[in-house]
C-alpha cells in the first residue's frame, strides 16, 4: 500500500498553485482522503501540489449577509470555534462529527468538498445551507452555488486549473433551526445516511438534504416545500412525503434495508426541528 | 471458593504473586521506544512485495516477468530445494494436501502468493511486483461452506473426490431417551462470519545471512520462534543450529502469529539464495487477504430439554469453513475439534452428538483467533440455553445456573470428556447479575425508552480449557505436542538474575509478571531480574505463547527453576554460614542464618568467582534449566459469566452496548491489574466479533473487505464501561493454583450481546442467531418476525413422539 511515483510541490502562494495546475496533477491539502486512496492506488497523479500552506485559504470574513469560509480551513479549526460560525452552531455540530479529531486536525472544508465523496459531511451539510462554491483559476473567479458544483460521485466542476478558494453561507437569523442527523456504525465512519435540515424564514431558507445516499446529497423537493410552508407538521404527511422523497431521488426499494434507514434519518431530522420550535 | 488472598506472605504480596505491579514494558512502549520488527535497520536491505493471485480459484499458466525486472522477482522455479508445507494432523480421515509457499500450477484463493518482488524500497518493490502478469485460467469458485460439501460442488483438489479436509461423527450418552423424554425442542441455526485478527502490528520479518556466525538470523513476529523453526527449516532444508529466530516487541498476535507463513518461508529462503538481508511487512490490506482468518463456523442444532428447561440432549451439525489450505502446525482441524469438544459449555448436559465437517473452500486459510472456536460454541450453548429458557417461560439466567455443572460435583468430566477442576459456575452467574444490575434493568424495560430504542440484557458463561499438557495435544492430533515449558534461572556474579523463557510475551507483560515468580521463590526485586524471551539462541527449547498457557508453563517453569536455583544458593550460604540449609531464610535478597546473613552478590560472586568457598566438591556457576508441565494434562478450567445490556434502535437496527459485567475465576492471580487489562482487551475483540468485523466474499471468491474502511473494528469509543468481578478458586493443578486466562475475554460477548439482543426485540418476536449482528441484520430479523417467518421451537404435547 505504497502510493505510485509522483512529484511533490509545495505551492507558496494561491497564484503558485494555479500556475502549476494541470490534467495530471492533484491538490492536496488535508490529505486524509486523498492520500490513502494514492496508497491503495486508486488514485493517481503525475504532481501533487501542496496548497495546506496557503494562508489565505485559511480565513474567514463577512461579505455582507453572508460569510466567506476559506477551503483550507480545518474541520478542527470550526469544531474549536476558531472560524466565526454565522449558522447558530450548525457548522461547529457538522465539524466536531467528522471522523476522529486526527482526521479533523488536518483535514479541510474545502478538500472535502473538492474530493467530493457523497458519504462525506460537508457536501450534504454545506448543500443544506445553502452555502456557495468560490472557484478561482488564474483567469479570475467565479461563484457556483454548491447544487451545482458536486456532479457526481467524487466529480465536480472544478476544471484541472482552478481551486476551490472557499465558500459563502449566509449568516442565519435568530428564527434559524436546524438538525444534523447521521448514521455510522461506529465512531469516525464514513456516513451510511445523512439528513440535514436547516430552515430560516428570514433567508427564505427551508433545505432538507439526504448525503450518503447517491453519486451526491440530494436535496429533497417535497418534504423541503412542506417545511418550507412553517407550523406543526402532520408525522404521517411528513412520513409519506419524505417516502416519495427519498423514493425518487434513491431510486431504492421500499423494502430495501438502505431505504428504511435514509426515510428514518429525514424524518428523524425532520422532527427534531418541529422539537426545537 | 473465596475471594481471600492466596499469595502467601505481606511482603512477598507487594511484588510476588498476587501483587498489582506496573508492567516494565510499559516504560518503553508508552515512548515509542519499543523495538519491532519494522525498528531493525540492517544496511542493505531489500524490501520484498508480494504479487498475489486476483483469482480465488484458477490454473496458473503463465507468470510474466517484464525483462528489466528479471533480477528482481523470483517464482516457485527460483526457488527448487523449498519444500511445500505439509500440515496433516495424525487425525483419521484427515486428507492429504501440501501448501506450496509460491503457487505453483494452482491457485485456491485470491491473495496467494505467486511471487516476489524486491527492490531498496517497498514503494519501489510494490511497482515491480505490479508490473508482473500472471495468467490465470480461472476455475469456478467454492464459496459457500455448507454447499462446497454438497455432491456436485466443484473441487479444490480433485483428487479428495470432495472439499472436506476431515468429516467426523461422534456420539455420548443416550440422545435417543433424551428425543423421548423432551418437553421442549430448540432448533436453530447459528452463523459466526469469517473475520480477521488483526493484531495492531501485521506480520513482520527480517532475515539477514550472517557469515561469522554462519547462520540465517530471522527477526519474525511470531508467537512461536522455536516452534516455527522446527517448520522453517524442515521446509527450507537447513539444520535448525543455522537458524535463528527472533521475536522481538510484538504488537499483538491473538493466534495470528503461531502459523508458519509463505511468505515468512519465503522472505527467509530468499535471504538464504541472495545472502543479502531481505524484509517485508505486511500492510492491513495483505494482512486482511492473506493473514489467516478464524472463526467461520456454521451450526445446526437441535436441543431437547425438559418442561423446567433442564437439557437432555444435544443434537450438532458443525460446518467450519477452514479455507483453501491447512496451516502448519495446527491445521484446521483445531477449530473443529475444539468446538465439537466444547458446545456443552460448562454444563451437565447427559447425551450429545456432533457431526463436524472441516470444509475447504476458495478463501484465506483459516486458523486460530483468541478463544479458539469457543466463541462459536459458546454463541451456540448460549443461544440455545436462552431459547430454551423463553420455551419453558423462565429467566434464562435461571435456567443456566440449573444446568451448570455443580460445584459439588468437583472434579467433573464432561459428556465430551473435559476435566473441570474446580470453580462454582452458578454463582458467576448470580454475581454476574448482581454486577449487570438485572432488576433494575427488567424495571427499565418495563418503563421504555423515550427515544424509542428497546433494551435488553443477556447473558453467557463458558469455560476456558488452558494451560493443557500433552496428553491433550496427542489426542488433537497436531505434529508438534507443546506440552511443556521450560526455563533457564542463571544468577549473575553480582547477584542479579537472568529468566531465559521459551514463550514469548507479545503484550502480555510477562517479562513483568515472570519476575513477580522469581521475586515470590527467591525474595529477589522483580528491578533485578532480566526475562529473555522470543530469541531462540538464547532460551532453551520452549514452546510459546497460545492456548492461555504461557503464565501456567512458563510461570510454573521459572517457579520450579528459581527453587533448583534456590537450594544451590542455601548450600552455597549454608556453608559459608555454618548452619544447616533448613535453618535459612530468604529475604530482601539476602541469605539470613541463625547467626548472620550473606547477600546475593556474595553468593553470586562464590558460585563464580571464588571457586574456593564453594561447598566441597560442589560444581561452580548458578545455572539452571528446567521444564514444567502441570499436574494434569487435560488443562485447568478457567470459567466466567458475562453480561450485556444492549439498547437497539429498530428503525436502524442499530444495537449500542450501554453496560457490561464480566465475573471470571482464573484460580490465583498473580498481577491482578495483567489479568484485568487481557480480560478487557479480550471483551473488546469479543464485540468486535458480536457487532463489527467480518470478511464477506463475493460469489467469485472475491474478499469484500480488504482494508479499515470495510472492515470495521470497535475503538474505544464503541467499548462500554466494563465492570469486572474476581472470584479465586486455586486449582491444585498447578504452580500456586493459577490457571490460564488469556483468550477468555473474548469468547462470550457475541453470545451474551446476541442473547440482550434478542431480549430487547422479544415484544418483536425477532432473534439474531448469526455474527456480527449489523444494522442491516437486526432489521432483517425484525422484518422477519414481523412477517410472521415462524421459528423453530416445539412444544412436546403429551402422547406426541418428537423426532
Amino acid at each position: 500500500m505504497k502510493a505510485a511515483p509522483f512529484s511533490y510541490r509545495r505551492a507558496a502562494t494561491l497564484d503558485e498553485a494555479l500556475a502549476a495546475g494541470g490534467e495530471s496533477s492533484r491538490f492536496l491539502a488535508g490529505g486524509q482522503s486523498l492520500v490513502p486512496m494514492m496508497n491503495l492506488r486508486l488514485t493517481l497523479a503525475d504532481t501533487m501540489i501542496d496548497i495546506s500552506g496557503l494562508a489565505e485559504l485559511r480565513r474567514s470574513a463577512g461579505e455582507g449577509d453572508r460569510v466567506f469560509i476559506g477551503a483550507g480551513v480545518t474541520h478542527a479549526m470550526i469544531e474549536d470555534g476558531r472560524i466565526e460560525d454565522p449558522s447558530r452552531g450548525y457548522l461547529r455540530h457538522v465539524a466536531g462529527g467528522i471522523a476522529f479529531r486526527s482526521v479533523r486536525n488536518r483535514g479541510t472544508l474545502g478538500g472535502s468538498l473538492a474530493h467530493a465523496d457523497p458519504a462525506a459531511d460537508w457536501p450534504t451539510a454545506l448543500l443544506a445551507l445553502g452555502a456557495e462554491a468560490v472557484i478561482r483559476s488564474a483567469g479570475g473567479e467565479r461563484r457556483l452555488p454548491l447544487a451545482r458544483f458536486q456532479l457526481g460521485l467524487m466529480e465536480t466542476a472544478l476544471r484541472p486549473d482552478e481551486i476551490l478558494v472557499g465558500v459563502t453561507v449566509p449568516a442565519l437569523s435568530d428564527l434559524a433551526r436546524w438538525s444534523y442527523q447521521k448514521f455510522c456504525r461506529k465512531s469516525g465512519e464514513f456516513a451510511h445516511s445523512i439528513a440535514a435540515v436547516v430552515r430560516d424564514p428570514v433567508r427564505e431558507l427551508a433545505e432538507v438534504v439526504l448525503g450518503a445516499a447517491g453519486d451526491k446529497p440530494c436535496r429533497l423537493g417535497r418534504v423541503s416545500a412542506l417545511l418550507a410552508e412553517g407550523g406543526r407538521v402532520d408525522p404521517q404527511q411528513l412520513g409519506q412525503v419524505v417516502d416519495e422523497d427519498v423514493r425518487d431521488t434513491t431510486g431504492l426499494a421500499a423494502s430495501s434495508y438502505e431505504f428504511h434507514l435514509h426515510r428514518t434519518m429525514v424524518v428523524r431530522a425532520c422532527a427534531r426541528l418541529q422539537e426545537q420550535t | 471458593m473465596t475471594d481471600k488472598d492466596t499469595s502467601g506472605s505481606s511482603a512477598a504480596a507487594a511484588k510476588g504473586v498476587g501483587a498489582r505491579l506496573r508492567r516494565r514494558e510499559d516504560w518503553r512502549h508508552l515512548r515509542g521506544r519499543g523495538q519491532f520488527v519494522g525498528d531493525i535497520r540492517v544496511p542493505g536491505m531489500l524490501e520484498v512485495a508480494f504479487v498475489r493471485s486476483a483469482s480465488a480459484h484458477g490454473i496458473v499458466r503463465d507468470i510474466v516477468i517484464p525483462d528489466e525486472y528479471r533480477d528482481q522477482v523470483f517464482t516457485a522455479r527460483d526457488f527448487p530445494g523449498v519444500k511445500p508445507i505439509v500440515a496433516v494432523p495424525k487425525i483419521d480421515g484427515f486428507k492429504y494436501s501440501e501448501h506450496p509457499a509460491l503457487a505453483t500450477d494452482r491457485v485456491r484463493f485470491a491473495g496467494e502468493p505467486v511471487a516476489m518482488a524486491i527492490a531498496p524500497t517497498r514503494a519501489m518493490a510494490e511497482d515491480i511486483a505490479d508490473s508482473v502478469f500472471v495468467d490465470i485460467e480461472e476455475l469456478p469458485a467454492v464459496v459457500d461452506t455448507v454447499a462446497a460439501t454438497l455432491p456436485g460442488a466443484p473441487l479444490i483438489r480433485e483428487e479428495w473426490g470432495d472439499n472436506v479436509y476431515v468429516a467426523r461423527d461422534a456420539e455420548f450418552g443416550d440422545l435417543a431417551a433424551a428425543r423421548r423424554e423432551a418437553a421442549v425442542v430448540i432448533e436453530r441455526e447459528y452463523r459466526m462470519n469469517r473475520q480477521s485478527a488483526v493484531p495492531l502490528e501485521g506480520r513482520a520479518i527480517l532475515a539477514v545471512w550472517d557469515d561469522r556466525l554462519d547462520e540465517l538470523c530471522v527477526y519474525t513476529g511470531s508467537q512461536s520462534p522455536h516452534q516455527t523453526r522446527v517448520g522453517m527449516a524442515q521446509v527450507l532444508g537447513i539444520e535448525e543450529r543455522r537458524l535463528r529466530l527472533i521475536s522481538p516487541d510484538m504488537g499483538g498476535g491473538f493466534g495470528a502469529k503461531r502459523v508458519l507463513y509463505p511468505e515468512e518461508l519465503m522472505v527467509a529462503a530468499l535471504a538464504l539464495k541472495l545472502k543479502r538481508p531481505v524484509r517485508w511487512l505486511d500492510d492491513k490490506r495483505e494482512h486482511l487477504l492473506s493473514a489467516i482468518h478464524c472463526r467461520e463456523h456454521h451450526h445446526k442444532v437441535k436441543a431437547y430439554a425438559d418442561a423446567r428447561g433442564r437439557i437432555l440432549g444435544l443434537d450438532v451439525e458443525v460446518y467450519v469453513d477452514a479455507g483453501a489450505y491447512s496451516h502448519w502446525p495446527n491445521s484446521p482441524f483445531m477449530e473443529t475439534g475444539m468446538v465439537a469438544k466444547n458446545i456443552p459449555g460448562p454444563y451437565d448436559v447427559p447425551s450429545y452428538r456432533c457431526r463436524s465437517y472441516t470444509v475447504a473452500t476458495n478463501k484465506s486459510p483459516i486458523g486460530a483467533y483468541r478463544g479458539v472456536a469457543r466463541p462459536a460454541a459458546c454463541f451456540t450453548i448460549e443461544r440455545t440455553i436462552d431459547e430454551i429458557a423463553h420455551a419453558v417461560g423462565r429467566e434464562p439466567w435461571e435456567v443456566r445456573v440449573e444446568n451448570m455443572v455443580p460445584e459439588h460435583a468437583m472434579p467433573y468430566r464432561s459428556i465430551t470428556n473435559l476435566i473441570f477442576d474446580t470453580g462454582n459456575y452458578g454463582e458467576s452467574v448470580r454475581r454476574a447479575a448482581g454486577l449487570i444490575e438485572l432488576a433494575g434493568v427488567r424495571a427499565r424495560q418495563k418503563q421504555g425508552e423515550a427515544d424509542g430504542r428497546l433494551i435488553g440484557v443477556g447473558f453467557a458463561a463458558f469455560t476456558e480449557q488452558t494451560a493443557h499438557g500433552c496428553g491433550e495435544w496427542v489426542s488433537r492430533g497436531t505434529p508438534v505436542i507443546p506440552g511443556y515449558e521450560s526455563a533457564t534461572a542463571r544468577m549473575m556474579p553480582d547477584g542479579s538474575l537472568m529468566l531465559m523463557v521459551g514463550i514469548v510475551s507479545h503484550g502480555q507483560g510477562l517479562e513483568t509478571a515472570l519476575s513477580q515468580i522469581a521475586h515470590q521463590e527467591l525474595s529477589i526485586d522483580p528491578a533485578h531480574v532480566s526475562v529473555r524471551h522470543g530469541d531462540t539462541q538464547v532460551s532453551p527449547f520452549g514452546m510459546g505463547t497460545f492456548a492461555s498457557r504461557s503464565m501456567v508453563m512458563s510461570g510454573g517453569a521459572v517457579a520450579r527453576a528459581c527453587r533448583l536455583l534456590r537450594a544451590k544458593m542455601a548450600a552455597i550460604a549454608a556453608y559459608a554460614l555454618k548452619c544447616e540449609a533448613e535453618a535459612l531464610r530468604f529475604e530482601d535478597e539476602r541469605v539470613h542464618g541463625p547467626e548472620g546473613s550473606m547477600g546475593f552478590d556474595e553468593i553470586g560472586r562464590i558460585a563464580h568467582l571464588r571457586q574456593e568457598a564453594l561447598p566441597p566438591g560442589m560444581e561452580p556457576l548458578l545455572d539452571v534449566t528446567t521444564t514444567y508441565e502441570p499436574q494434569v494434562d487435560t488443562g485447568v478450567f478457567t470459567y466466567a459469566t458475562h453480561a450485556a445490556v444492549v439498547a437497539v434502535d429498530p428503525d436502524t437496527g442499530k444495537v449500542d452496548l450501554l453496560d457490561y459485567a464480566c465475573v471470571e475465576d482464573c484460580g490465583t492471580v498473580v498481577n491482578p491489574m495483567i489479568v484485568d487489562g487481557q480480560i478487557i482487551g479480550g471483551i473488546v475483540q469479543g464485540i468486535g466479533t458480536a457487532l463489527y468485523e467480518e470478511i464477506p466474499y463475493d460469489e467469485n471468491g472475491q474478499p469484500l473487505a480488504t482494508t479499515l474502511g470495510d472492515y470495521l473494528m470497535p475503538g474505544a469509543p464503541e467499548a462500554p464501561p466494563i465492570k469486572i468481578g474476581h472470584m479465586v478458586t486455586p486449582t491444585p493443578h498447578t504452580e500456586y493454583g493459577m490457571k490460564g486466562m488469556g483468550e477468555g475475554g473474548a469468547i462470550p460477548p457475541p453470545a451474551a450481546i446476541a442473547n440482550a439482543v434478542r431480549d430487547a426485540l422479544r415484544g418483536l418476536g425477532a432473534e439474531l442467531n448469526e455474527t456480527p449482528m449489523t444494522p442491516q441484520r437486526v432489521r432483517a430479523a425484525i422484518v422477519a418476525a414481523a412477517e410472521g417467518v415462524s421459528r423453530t421451537t416445539r412444544v412436546h404435547r403429551e402422547g406426541e413422539v418428537l423426532q
